[in-house]
């Protein structure tokens, strides 16, 4: 075997190894996408296609939700973007990670999930290895560990419709895993306080179907509005402590 | 089917494009302030809202309705301070959910 072969056997076993955690996470919440799907009426082949193209969890939770309950494809990709807005935010901080890379630039932010974002910003690249290529290949895990889950759970839901009803709930359990990951992470109670005020203004005020948007644009309202005052707050905890 | 595909393509295009957005943009410039203040606080503030929005059809006299969702809510957020395992807290909140929908 050339030194270059060996090489790339260990930069997809390193690949492989640091892409575990993800596995487990796509594949479980990928069978629950499939079974979502094929029990909710839609055709087998929607979970593994938008695994493939999609690729955004939570969005194609919502995307499979609205097409089935026969929502307009406008009201679909305005919730899309609000929902993966937060995309944005991830690219800027990977900005300098990924400029090196050349071919497979395009690939690399075209994957960048949540998931892959936590790795690629928490790891550490393998000595010896390029970072651009093992993040290429880290982020090909993911998305075939995702399609894998997705896949197997549409044949499985095809093969034996069993009762799922409240399955998909497993989708507001993984909300809330990753509010617990934000709130061990943003000690602060600004963006919580906000987002429940404009929860409760939207509740009160628009209909469900228009809830998630209000919401978001309230709580970004309030932010900026308390903008100041919260960083007066804060300079003077600061200043104390 | 048409349907299914052209919305599959609109997402697919959406997604893309808000991951594609920050290399176009900031590949020669720094980003302004204002979005690095939303880029602290978005995150904690999208999850939030997307964990209230399952109580988005909530009406006062069908309360006890919004049990199982509020019970799931709260085991998969305390597995996941106590143990931080993501599968642990996920099942743990769907099972109890499905649980008490078919016992209520």
């Amino acid at each position: 075997m050339s030194r270059k072969d060996q090489l790339f056997k260990g930069l997809i076993k390193k690949a492989f190894f640091a892409s575990i955690p993800v596995m487990l996470a796509y594949v479980s919440i990928g069978i629950t996408f499939g079974l979502v799907v094929t029990a909710s009426g839609l055709p087998w082949w929607f979970a593994p296609l938008t695994a493939l193209t999609v690729y955004a969890g939570a969005s194609q939770f919502m995307g499979a939700g609205m097409l089935a309950s026969g929502a307009g494809i406008p009201e679909l990709a305005f919730l899309t973007f609000i929902m993966n807005a937060r995309h944005m935010f991830y690219g800027i901080s990977v900005l300098d990670k990924y400029s090196e890379a050349k071919k497979s630039k395009a690939y690399l932010v075209f994957s960048l999930t949540d998931e892959t974002f936590g790795l690629v910003t928490s790891m550490q690249v393998p000595e010896g290895q390029n970072p651009v290529h093992f993040y290429t290949v880290l982020s090909a895990l993911n998305q075939l560990w995702w399609f894998s889950g997705c896949f197997l759970g549409a044949i499985l839901g095809k093969a034996m419709p069993f009762n799922t009803e409240g399955l998909d709930f497993a989708m507001v359990a993984l909300f809330t895993v990753l509010l617990v990951e934000q709130i061990k992470q943003v000690k602060r109670p600004e963006p919580y306080l906000s987002a429940v005020a404009a929860s409760v203004l939207a509740w009160l005020l628009v209909k469900p179907e228009n809830f998630m948007l209000v919401a978001t644009i309230v709580s970004c309202i309030l932010l900026l509005v308390f903008k100041s005052f919260f960083k007066k707050t804060y300079a003077d905890r600061e200043k104390q402590e | 089917m048409s349907r299914l595909l052209f919305g599959i393509l609109a997402m697919t295009i959406v997604t893309v494009f808000t991951r594609a957005i920050p290399f176009i943009v900031f590949s020669k410039r720094d980003p302004p302030k204002l979005l690095i203040f939303l880029e602290a606080y978005l995150p904690p503030v999208l999850m939030t809202i997307l964990v209230l929005s399952t109580f988005k059809s909530f009406k006062i006299d069908e309360a006890y309705s919004q049990i199982p969702a509020l019970a799931g809510i709260i085991i998969s957020g305390a597995l996941h301070f106590w143990r931080r395992n993501v599968l642990l807290s996920i099942a743990g909140g769907t099972v109890l959910f499905m649980l008490l929908s078919r016992l209520l």
